[in-house]
């Protein structure tokens, strides 16, 4: 089995008698609120998804990340983990002592805080994101953050009731699973989309050369226009009942959210689906982009910054159906014209579905199709 | 490309640092340190390795009951 992200996975998972005396701990110690994005964040570090982060980063990991895409003892990381505070709060915190992390009115996690420090919105942007311009989601947020980060370990006393546990695995489970089924080699496959046949052919193919595929839609906040978790998830079930073998196709979601931090994304969403045990992982045309802010293949060339991921990148290109082929094909495949080519455009699809019209079989399959048009309406709002 | 961050010196035979010198013509590395540093992680880092059990045997059965429940084992 491939090793974790820095050798070791992290399990910060309270159990028992220190889960509840945690728990009983959390409300005497001084308290900070958690939204849902970084309640998945703590659960994520605690579960091992983010190893070998045992907490939030504290600045030496945060510039070391920004300027060097490399936690400061040189292991690869290009997303840099922060909890975020107003300076207000930040005054009643001690650097040292514990804090309760809350999340919904629940005692979340125990964090030991580490340091307090503050950082440059404007730099973080720019690194992470590659621009400063408020039409981009990742910088839009950003700018809505504290002034201040906390960096320190976390212990999760209660992990989050999800609304898909059934698909929820943690990198210690989908191991003994991939174990269990005699993959030695697995390739994983990111998503937060619909399967059209172009994502199909991707994943046959990638799982060609490996012993099984690790589907792993990415279940957590994303933009207006998007596709909705459920519909997703019911899509992609739907899919490998009908399309894959059971014994070389998993389908388990990732709980975060969407930074569409472009190439750096990339890079981070390897690493996590590395903890799960893959050792590949598919990077399509403007992986984790959004609008035209990425170069749609700078995604594929930042991994030549990294010989030491540990993750073999499987690089994909752009896919079109060839009427004449008869199949799906991409520039090195198909001798045919423009004329004869059907492109897998998400935004063509997402238009036909919204007006209530069927895509043609082969840019859907009917069974996918079929699920979709079961939601009155299956785009985010 | 990722920022320069603090560095340390070592010492390598000149006849391989020349080979080096060589090999990065026409490359995107724009020194032998880049290289040499590519080449090092490179190394450092083996595709595949075994990993220690990190799960007790009754942990391992515990995960294997949960992921027969919800049906991803027989």
């Amino acid at each position: 089995m491939i090793s974790p992200h820095g050798g070791q996975l992290v399990n910060r998972l309270l159990k028992e008698e220190a889960r509840e005396q945690a728990e009983e701990k959390a409300y005497i110690l001084p308290r900070l609120g958690v939204g849902d994005d970084l309640a998945k964040d703590v659960e994520n570090i605690a579960r091992g998804v983010l190893s070998p982060l045992e907490g939030f980063v504290g600045r030496e990991d945060y510039q070391s990340v920004l300027r060097s895409m490399r936690l400061a003892n040189d292991v690869p990381w290009t997303i840099p983990m922060v909890l975020d505070v107003s300076e207000e709060r930040a005054d009643r915190f001690r650097e040292g002592k514990d804090v309760a992390l809350f999340h919904k009115g629940k005692p979340l996690a125990i964090m030991h805080l580490e340091e307090k420090y503050r950082y440059d919105k404007e730099e973080h942007a720019r690194r992470v994101f590659g621009t400063t311009s408020q039409a981009h989601a990742g910088v839009a947020k950003l700018d809505k953050m504290g002034e201040v980060l906390l960096g320190g370990k976390v212990d999760l006393i209660n992990a989050s009731t999800s609304r898909f546990g059934e698909y929820k695995l943690s990198p210690f489970e989908t191991r003994v699973l991939f174990k269990e089924k005699g993959w030695r080699t697995v390739v994983g496959f990111q998503t937060r989309n619909v399967p059209h046949l172009g994502h199909e052919y991707v994943q046959k193919t990638a799982l060609s050369f490996v012993d099984g595929i690790f589907i792993n839609p990415l279940i957590g906040r994303k933009k207006k226009g998007d596709f909705k978790d459920e519909v997703i998830l019911e899509a992609y079930a739907t899919l490998l009942k009908n399309y894959f073998l059971r014994d070389n196709a998993v389908l388990a979601i990732l709980e975060t959210e969407m930074r569409y931090a472009g190439p750096r994304e990339a890079i981070f969403h390897a690493i996590m689906r590395k903890n799960f045990g893959c050792t590949h992982f598919i990077v399509g045309r403007d992986h984790a982009g959004v609008g035209d802010f990425y170069d749609p293949f700078a995604a594929h060339r930042i991994f030549e910054e990294f010989p030491d991921l540990g993750i073999a990148p499987l690089f994909f290109r752009t896919f079109f159906y060839c009427k004449r082929c008869g199949m799906v094909a991409n520039e090195k495949t198909c001798p045919h014209s423009e004329e004869s080519r059907v492109n897998f455009s998400g935004t063509r699809i997402r238009k036909m579905l919204s007006l209530g019209e069927v895509p043609p079989a082969e840019l859907m399959r009917p069974e996918v199709v079929e699920v979709i048009n079961r939601y009155e309406n299956p785009f985010v709002e | 490309m990722a920022e320069k961050g603090e560095f340390a010196s070592m010492t390598i035979p000149s006849t391989l640092y020349k080979r080096l010198e060589e090999m990065i013509e026409e490359t995107d590395f724009d020194s032998v340190s880049a290289y040499a540093t590519y080449l090092l992680r490179e190394a450092l880092t083996p595709l595949e390795v075994e990993s220690e059990e990190v799960l007790s045997e009754e942990e391992e059965e515990k995960v294997k009951e949960r992921l027969r429940a919800l049906g991803y084992l027989d």
